[in-house]
């Protein structure tokens, strides 16, 4: 099934013809932020200059660190009043990265959701229940607007509350879900546990984490349901960027909006199809926050042309991560933005360790700090309140709870040379 | 007033992670020292605690424990001397309850010579006086050492 045949099947000269169009648009609405205007300058790049989809390579990249350093608006390239919506993501340091949104931002977002959750077989009548963060996180009203716009009856359920969500899917005959899939998991093994099966559900949309196939044969095995992986993030508007198809055998990358080039993360150079490396992408009709060439950090690669469903490009389910990024229960979590937290605290000593591991499907992250000993008082409950204040203020920040372990002094590794302070446990990342 | 300030005892505050070895490094650094454990108790929380301890040489353990990396921290508390019998305690407690003494923490021990609580208040100075006053008897600080 389609939402928008002819965009979805775009192909040859006339998508090439579409693509290059939006790139000029997107180049020009760029130039509009004085962050793009003086990246161009320098480069000695005007809009004329880029004659075809492959000149995009003459351009500079947008990394994070450069909307981080935009923060809060500057990369708006229209005014606040046309802005009608604000989402921010985590950042690499204490400050969250913000991406906004015109109406007409939203609508391409809301036609995004609608094309993938149509292309995998939902239409009205359907019954979904999507169960994530429905606050600042992209995901929640993501997902929400693009299934009210095909006509599914949405449950805004959002996270949380384990038994009552699963309640939910039986007693409004849910066919549909959307979490992360160590969520998804869990909901199977709390189903499991009270006895409870899960009959009406037959569509499953997993996101925000990379999963591997043996995940996948493993939810659908539980949950009796179909698995589809969905690619986003919040800089693209949040999901919805990419989606598997019936086929299975990658997610489409909507050519109409975005351009996609894979690079190798440590020269920039570009790589060809089937080889594996940094996804970057230009979107083509972001309003309000237009981006070129902006690295991702995810692991891709494209894949081959002529998939059977008859939609155009294909990259390859994400493999992991170029910078040292974590996703955490679905929340993107930088070492930097722990390491920000734990050195405004002046109790907190110079070392700490990050561990995560994955317990009952679900990551938990424990980060083990020294304290100074100058506020050591020889009181119990001293300490008890500065383990709280140190996980509330990462609470703040990561929006995330983490157990948070005081230790002796000199107990934790020491470095020399490059500090390996995370120790990811989990027996698969993905 | 002087006086008071021959009861106050200084206990040593070590913390402590709360895993497998942590006491019996404590331990085996105050055998090295020769230095006697006159009482101890631990006190745990979220995977952390604190060894508090009385023992005949405080300035010694200190440096000692410190020069091993630990956090120590001297606290002030006082050592009453109970009678080992039924209701005992109950006298204790209530002398200072009744003079609006919180008492923090505790621990006690019964000696070769007596039943001895040990016991961290909100206002040691206080307790002392009060405690002094209904008879009760206090053991210096020299009975530490």
């Amino acid at each position: 099934m389609f939402w928008n045949r002819k965009m979805e099947t775009l192909k040859g000269d006339e998508l090439t013809r579409l693509q290059l169009k939006r790139l000029s648009w997107t180049i020009a609405q760029a130039s509009k932020v004085p962050f793009y205007r003086k990246r161009l300058n320098n480069a000695g790049i005007t809009p004329s200059d880029v004659r075809s989809i492959d000149d995009i390579g003459k351009l500079p990249f947008t990394v994070k660190g450069d909307l981080r350093e935009g923060y809060p608006f500057g990369f708006f390239s229209v005014p606040l009043n046309r802005v009608i919506r604000i989402h921010t993501t985590s950042g690499t340091t204490g400050k969250p990265t913000v991406v906004g949104y015109t109406r007409r931002d939203l609508e391409n977002w809301s036609e995004l959701i609608a094309r993938n959750m149509t292309m995998i077989g939902l239409k009205e009548g359907d019954v979904f229940q999507n169960m994530v963060n429905y606050g600042l996180f992209t995901g929640g009203l993501g997902f929400h607007y693009g299934a009210e716009k095909i006509g599914l009856t949405v449950i805004p359920s959002a996270t949380g509350n384990t038994k009552r969500q699963i309640e939910m899917i039986n007693d409004f005959g849910v066919t549909s879900i959307h979490c992360t899939p160590s969520y998804a998991l869990h909901i199977a093994e709390v189903a499991e546990e009270i006895g409870v099966e899960l009959p009406t559900l037959k569509f499953g949309i997993f996101g925000a984490e990379a999963w591997s196939e043996a995940m996948r044969r493993e939810l659908e095995r539980r949950l009796k349901l179909t698995a589809f992986d969905s690619y986003g993030l919040s800089e693209m508007y949040g999901p919805g960027v990419a989606f598997e198809c019936p086929e299975g055998d990658g997610l489409h990358i909507w050519h109409d909006m975005y351009l996609v080039e894979i690079i190798d993360p440590a020269t920039g150079e570009r790589l060809g199809e089937g080889e594996s490396g940094e996804m970057v992408i230009t979107p083509l009709v972001k309003e309000a926050m237009p981006l070129i060439r902006y690295r991702t950090g995810d692991i891709t690669k494209l894949m081959a042309d002529g998939c059977a469903c008859g939609r155009g490009q294909k990259i390859g389910r994400i493999t992991g991560r170029s910078d040292d990024m974590l996703v955490i229960r679905g929340i993107n979590v930088f070492p930097s933005q722990i390491e920000h937290v734990l050195r405004s605290l002046p109790e907190v000593g110079e070392q700490f360790m990050v561990y995560i591991d994955r317990i009952k499907y679900l990551d938990e992250m424990t980060i083990e700090v020294e304290m100074k000993k100058e506020y050591f008082h020889g009181e119990l409950e001293d300490l008890s309140k500065i383990q709280h204040r140190i996980t509330d203020a990462l609470k703040d920040v990561l929006g995330l709870r983490t157990n948070v372990r005081l230790v002796e002094p000199g107990s934790l590794p020491r470095f020399e040379g490059k500090a390996r302070r995370v120790i990811d446990r989990r027996e698969s990342k993905l | 007033m002087n006086q008071i300030e021959h009861y106050l005892i200084k206990q040593i505050s070590i913390f402590s992670e709360n895993r497998p070895g942590r006491l019996a490094a404590i331990a085996q650094a105050m055998q090295e020292e020769r230095i006697n454990i006159l009482a101890f108790s631990i006190a745990e929380a979220d995977g952390f605690g604190v060894v508090r301890a009385l023992v005949d040489h405080s300035e010694r353990a200190y440096h000692k424990l410190t020069d091993m990396g630990f956090m120590v921290s001297f606290t002030d508390v006082i050592a009453v001397r109970m009678r080992d019998e039924p209701g005992g305690l109950y006298e204790i407690a209530r002398i200072l309850g009744d003079a609006n003494i919180n008492i923090e923490y505790a621990y006690a021990y019964t000696g070769k010579d007596a039943a001895v609580l040990i016991l961290r208040v909100n206002n040691a100075r206080d307790a002392i006086a009060t405690l002094l006053k209904r008879n009760v008897t206090l053991m210096e600080s020299s009975f530490f050492k």
